[in-house]
């Protein structure tokens, strides 16, 4: 535990818990709404942010931040009007976001390939003071949109047509998902990296999806794995040094197939527990609903 | 509300709203007695119970238009789908939508709710027209789906909580809001699964999962869209028991169907719609022969037509 020592660590391990919360809480609601590869795309995008942090001189986290939420909100807007071609304007968003980054970054004076390195596949060493500040501003308006909202947003990621006639104002709630998503890009990039923030916000609610029956329950648990990876993940790139962000995907990964490998003989017993009380139920009523049908008649 | 009883919709298009209420109740079909006529011997519907009967036959009497539809046109790419469609649905009406698969029926409701934009003509709720409609918490909605289920796993209590968002909005549920989702789960007889994964369920099931959602916001007009699509038997006599203990309490219901079905003693009135047009306004027709069979399950012989050679008169 030496490694705590180090003011540098401790800032990390901070930054790796915000990211376990924030990103499968965000992430799930695209998981349910069958967009798990968005987190990907507004990754690309915010790279773009951060290179225009680089060339202009600001702090390149409110850069990523502007920058990935405007594409996240065009992502929205195109999935809302491009119908038909919504997926190739997408793939040139995606594709537009990252070359802009890597063009910029080589463009400005103090950006360079390690920085770029360090940016898409997350480091432990650069998460500076300011960077941590500014992480916990940003993760606690994401746990405060994806927990408080969360029954909003669960309905219109359930159903869009019936959330839109329940009166809620859907259009509002999805372009504040798409923002919220985009900022959790941001709060994860510096840990993670750019490229591997996706994985973080699908991998965990993926396994957890396995062993559990509610949407409240997924919630729970996937938080659970993204922490426990995300500083197990950090830890172990303290000692081997390598870009937490591989450390952290491999183990959310590995947690996935350990989940899966326990789950799947459950609940296959839990299936064949259901389907012979399916068999008794249907001999019971049988008898029953004849009696009840007796009982109406008289 | 009820400053809205005015004769609006029957002055501006004669007929449309009279005939409607008055032909249900008018055996004898579109032999036309005058809108008036019909009145005195107005009963309740054919099996809605006595006391139910009295109260719908009451708010009949009243008569305020929950839902109206002028001229109604739309359509989807390019071809039309509606093509100026009347139709009024009155305070404790069940009025079933009916028509072949295409015909615009599934159209018309989602126009209704704002899913599909029209290309002319009018659509009022509760005499609100339907681009300034904003009081949702009066209307449930059942869209047309096979599954309650989406990406991440939900328990049918979760799903069916999110139609109280229609009362809720973006406030926390209370007490009360919890009570109504308890009372929507026990109307369809998924109280004892409310803590299940929907992905488990039946077909029937799911749609019993979709009616309670709907009715969780505890609605006055009902609009249902194939509530019976892929439902068996035993699980359509629930949903046609849920569906009568709704309509005894006042619920306005509108609701499309492929075929009358259990809910056949239910219906007031049936528009049947033909190419995107009303060709039929009134009593619900009646099954015949094979159809009126309980369990009828529409399987026809084609089959047997296709075995038998095609006689074209050139060869043969």
């Amino acid at each position: 535990m030496e490694m705590l020592d180090y003011a540098f660590m401790q800032r990390a391990l901070l930054a790796a818990v915000l990211v376990g919360v924030t990103a499968p809480a965000v992430g799930i609601y695209l998981v349910q709404r069958r967009q798990a590869i968005m987190g990907d795309g507004i990754g690309h995008v915010a790279l773009t942010g951060v290179a225009l942090g680089f060339l202009t001189g600001n702090n390149p986290v409110w850069t990523a931040v502007a920058v990935a939420s405007l594409g996240a909100v065009l992502m929205e807007l195109i999935r809302w009007y491009g119908k038909a071609r919504g997926d190739l304007a997408l793939a040139m968003l995606f594709y537009g976001g990252m070359a802009g980054g890597v063009l910029l970054i080589n463009m400005s004076d103090t950006g360079s390939n390690a920085n770029l390195t360090s940016y898409l596949f997350g480091s432990i060493t650069t998460v500076s003071e300011s960077d941590v500040r500014t992480i916990c501003v940003l993760a606690a308006f994401v746990i405060l949109i994806t927990l408080g909202l969360r029954r909003q947003l669960f309905a219109i990621c359930q159903d869009e047509e019936f959330a839109r006639v329940t009166g809620l104002p859907v259009r509002f709630l999805n372009l504040l998902l798409a923002v919220t998503a985009a900022v959790t890009v941001t709060v994860a990039m510096r840990v993670v990296g750019l490229l591997l923030v996706s994985a973080l916000m699908v991998v965990p609610v993926a396994a957890a999806q396995q062993a559990t029956r509610s949407f409240g329950m997924t919630m729970a648990l996937s938080v659970t794995i993204g922490v426990l990876v995300t500083l197990s993940g950090t830890s172990y790139s303290y000692y081997e040094d390598v870009p937490p962000g591989a450390s952290i995907v491999v183990l959310a990964i590995a947690v996935f197939a350990v989940v899966t490998a326990l789950a799947a003989p459950l609940t296959r017993r839990r299936a064949r527990r259901a389907a012979l009380e399916e068999e008794r139920c249907a001999l019971e009523v049988a008898t029953h609903r004849v009696s009840a049908t007796g009982d109406a008649r008289v | 509300m009820a400053s809205e009883r005015s004769e609006g919709p029957a002055g501006d298009i004669p007929g449309a709203a009279g005939r409607s209420t008055t032909q249900r109740s008018d055996p004898a079909g579109p032999s036309a007695t005058g809108p008036e006529a019909a009145r005195p011997g107005d009963e309740p519907g054919p099996a809605s119970g006595p006391a139910a009967g009295d109260t719908k036959a009451a708010a009949r009497e009243r008569g305020e238009p929950v839902v109206v539809v002028r001229q109604a046109r739309a359509s989807l790419g390019s071809r039309p789908v509606l093509r100026g469609v009347d139709l009024t649905v009155r305070r404790g009406e069940v009025v079933a939508l009916l028509g072949a698969n295409g015909s615009g029926k599934s159209t018309m409701v989602r126009a209704l709710v704002g899913q599909v934009p029209l290309t002319g003509g009018e659509l009022e709720l509760f005499g609100t027209p339907r681009r300034r409609f904003r009081q949702w918490a009066r209307v449930g909605y059942m869209p047309q789906r096979t599954t309650a289920a989406s990406g991440v796993p939900a328990t049918v209590r979760e799903v069916v909580s999110a139609g109280r968002l229609a009362r809720t909005k973006l406030r926390w549920p209370g007490r009360g809001d919890r009570a109504a989702v308890d009372r929507a789960l026990e109307l369809v007889g998924m109280a004892d699964r409310a803590k299940d994964s929907v992905n488990a369920l039946s077909g029937g099931q799911h749609q019993r999962v979709l009616i309670a959602r709907a009715l969780a916001g505890e609605p006055e007009l009902l609009i249902m869209d194939e509530p019976m699509a892929g439902v068996d038997l035993a699980s359509q006599q629930v949903l046609a028991d849920a569906l009568r203990q709704q309509v005894a309490r006042g619920t306005t219901v509108l609701l499309v169907l492929h075929e009358l079905g259990p809910l056949e003693p239910l219906i007031d009135r049936a528009v049947v719609l033909r190419d995107g047009c009303v060709a039929h306004d009134g009593p619900p027709p009646k099954a015949v022969g094979q159809h009126a069979l309980p369990g009828h399950d529409h399987i026809h012989p084609h089959a047997a037509d296709a075995a038998e050679p095609i006689r074209t008169g050139l060869l043969i």
